[in-house]
């Protein structure tokens, strides 16, 4: 009877991984349509039933559209796109971490007054869908005359109040004798802050910095509000302009997809369980 | 001044300097803009008119959004996308995250492959869907292959918009459910588990027994989040159909982006970018209030 029942569980198993295993391939099919497109010749892909593995592999896609060896009709400035979003993401992130870090900490230890209204205040806006703040941004900006330079996403991105919240909460969770104690010694708040907080916090920063990242990877509407210079173009709005320019070429804008796709990837499947724990916390962009 | 007060103070002026740039940003880039917005939206400013030339004109624009075929048509497809994508996301992905831990190898593969749409450009996988939707797509084939004739053009159809777009949606979304639905089954009690099984209960019965009730606080904040998410859909519509065609897929932030920064109508467009936090907030509210009956702790 007991082993009736081991043999049945097993191969339950097998039944189930074979079952999510397909559904889960399923999930990354168009991922692989992707590459398998990118590297066809142009008519290929409109070829049915679809061959996966291209016959022909045809890495001009990819020349052109990184504008290598001559091969494109015009410089599409892929690489140019690829360094505004990362310098944009970078400074956010390395920026909002550190507002969002100080911030959380004052509001979680530092017994300040007016202290509970202010940050009552930010769970307030928390709610603010980011659409109602769009367009007076955009007369604000056009106003200073910072419309259309890189400002317009980097000085919002400088803080999020949903990263304020979630270094809130971690640094609540810190025992206060670790502060009291350093404070008996006669550290300063900021020695306090900077020296024992922060490497306690580490793991949350970690996880906050992916998904802050991520937010301004992928912001799009954004950029496409405020950008109109194509040399100021990020990620985002460089690909929906190349599909402009190019919407019959499928195997060329599928290796556009998959450049812009493939590297970022492959940082958040490293890093992927910082990155869990931060959208555990913080699942509402802010 | 005494001594207490003198430390008070010192607590305060420290207390203040370490949120300072962080408030300045939020009061710059969220609370300004914010009454901002709400200004406008009571007045008929348009764009091109240039700053500060507007006309008060009341509670017009809130009135007048009802008359408006498009906003209409923008309400209720972005209430039926919200009402579709929501209960079947949570539901595929709180099937999938049980069946993945208990019953499967190769858990991590599984999950990551299943998480691959969410942590990917929204704008590069959208443009991915709208290949795949095309002729030459999957799609199209796997009909031929059930012998239909001719296959819809997906999303240029007027009926298949809509579903085309909720199908990408779900597909976005269930890896990111899955993760948060493990992350929350990892933390379950196991001698609970242990103590059904020994009284009888099946896999079955666990699983709506147990395992949906001690999940609940999970799939209450999943379904406040997913429901903002999917109401503010906007890069996928734009790229993909956008709108149409007709009405088909008009949703609202993308009706309130073209009548921004289209026609420029700040005041109206503003008006309705209330409307939609308006919406929200009263989903958050009665899923707060409803959730005492459904959600045990």
């Amino acid at each position: 009877m007991r082993k009736k029942n081991g043999k049945w569980k097993l191969l339950r198993r097998i039944l189930c991984t074979a079952a999510l295993g397909a559904l889960g391939f399923t999930m990354i099919v168009p991922f692989l349509w992707m590459i398998s497109a990118s590297m066809k010749r142009p008519i290929d892909v409109m070829e049915l039933p679809i061959r996966w593995i291209p016959e022909y592999f045809y890495p001009d896609n990819y020349m052109k559209v990184w504008n290598i060896g001559g091969k494109a009709v015009r410089n599409y400035n892929f690489g140019l796109a690829y360094v505004n979003s990362l310098k944009i993401a970078v400074i956010n992130m390395t920026c909002s971490v550190l507002t969002s870090a100080a911030a959380g900490y004052a509001f979680a230890k530092i017994k300040f007054r007016g202290r509970n209204v202010i940050f009552l205040l930010y769970l307030a806006t928390m709610m603010i869908p980011t659409q109602i703040t769009l367009i007076p941004k955009f007369a604000i900006f056009t106003q200073l005359g910072l419309s259309g330079t890189h400002w317009t996403l980097i000085l919002p991105g400088l803080i999020t109040i949903t990263g304020t919240f979630l270094m809130r909460q971690y640094f609540t969770q810190i025992p206060d004798e670790l502060r009291e104690s350093a404070h008996v010694d006669g550290a300063g708040e900021f020695h306090i802050w900077a020296r024992i907080m922060l490497p306690v916090a580490k793991p949350c920063m970690a996880s906050l910095a992916m998904v802050v990242f991520l937010w301004n990877w992928n912001n799009y509407l954004d950029a496409l509000v405020f950008l109109s210079d194509w040399r100021l173009y990020t990620i985002p709005v460089a690909l929906t302009s190349f599909i402009d320019e190019n919407t019959t070429d499928y195997s060329l804008i599928m290796a556009a997809s998959t450049s812009a796709l493939l590297p970022v990837f492959l940082v958040f499947l490293a890093g992927q369980k910082f990155f869990v724990k931060g959208l555990v916390a913080g699942a509402v962009k802010g | 001044m005494s001594a207490k007060k003198l430390r008070q103070l010192k607590t305060d002026i420290t207390g203040y300097l370490f949120i300072l740039p962080n408030i300045l940003g939020m009061v710059l880039f969220t609370l300004v803009p914010m009454i901002f917005s709400l200004i406008i939206s009571f007045t008929d400013w348009n764009f091109v008119k240039g700053f500060g030339s507007w006309e008060w004109i009341g509670i017009e624009n809130y009135l007048e959004m009802w008359q408006d075929e498009w906003f209409l048509s923008a309400l209720r497809n972005t209430v039926i996308l919200a009402f579709v994508c929501v209960p079947v996301t949570i539901a595929l992905a709180l099937v999938i995250a049980v069946a993945v831990e208990r019953f499967a190898y190769a858990k991590l593969p599984i999950r990551l492959a299943m998480f691959m749409p969410y942590i990917s450009n929204v704008v590069a996988v959208t443009i991915v869907w709208v290949m795949m939707y095309s002729p030459w797509g999957p799609f199209t084939q796997m009909v031929k292959m059930f012998g239909v004739k001719n296959p819809p053009q997906w999303l240029g159809d007027y009926t298949w918009a809509l579903p085309a777009v909720i199908l990408m949606m779900i597909w976005a979304n269930v890896g990111y459910c899955v993760m948060i639905y493990t992350s929350a089954i990892q933390g379950l009690p196991g001698d609970v588990y242990e103590a059904a099984r020994m009284d009888g209960a099946g896999e079955i019965c666990q699983f709506f027994r147990l395992t949906v009730p001690f999940l609940s606080p999970t799939t209450f904040f999943l379904v406040i989040t997913l429901f903002i998410n999917v109401f503010q859909i906007f890069a996928q519509v734009q790229i993909m159909t956008k709108g149409g065609p007709g009405t088909s897929t008009n949703v609202m932030v993308y009706y309130i982006y073209k009548s921004a920064f289209n026609y420029y109508n700040m005041g109206y467009a503003a008006a309705m970018s209330w409307i939609l936090f308006a919406i929200l907030f009263v989903i958050t509210i009665i899923q707060w209030r409803g959730q005492k009956r459904w959600v045990s702790y």
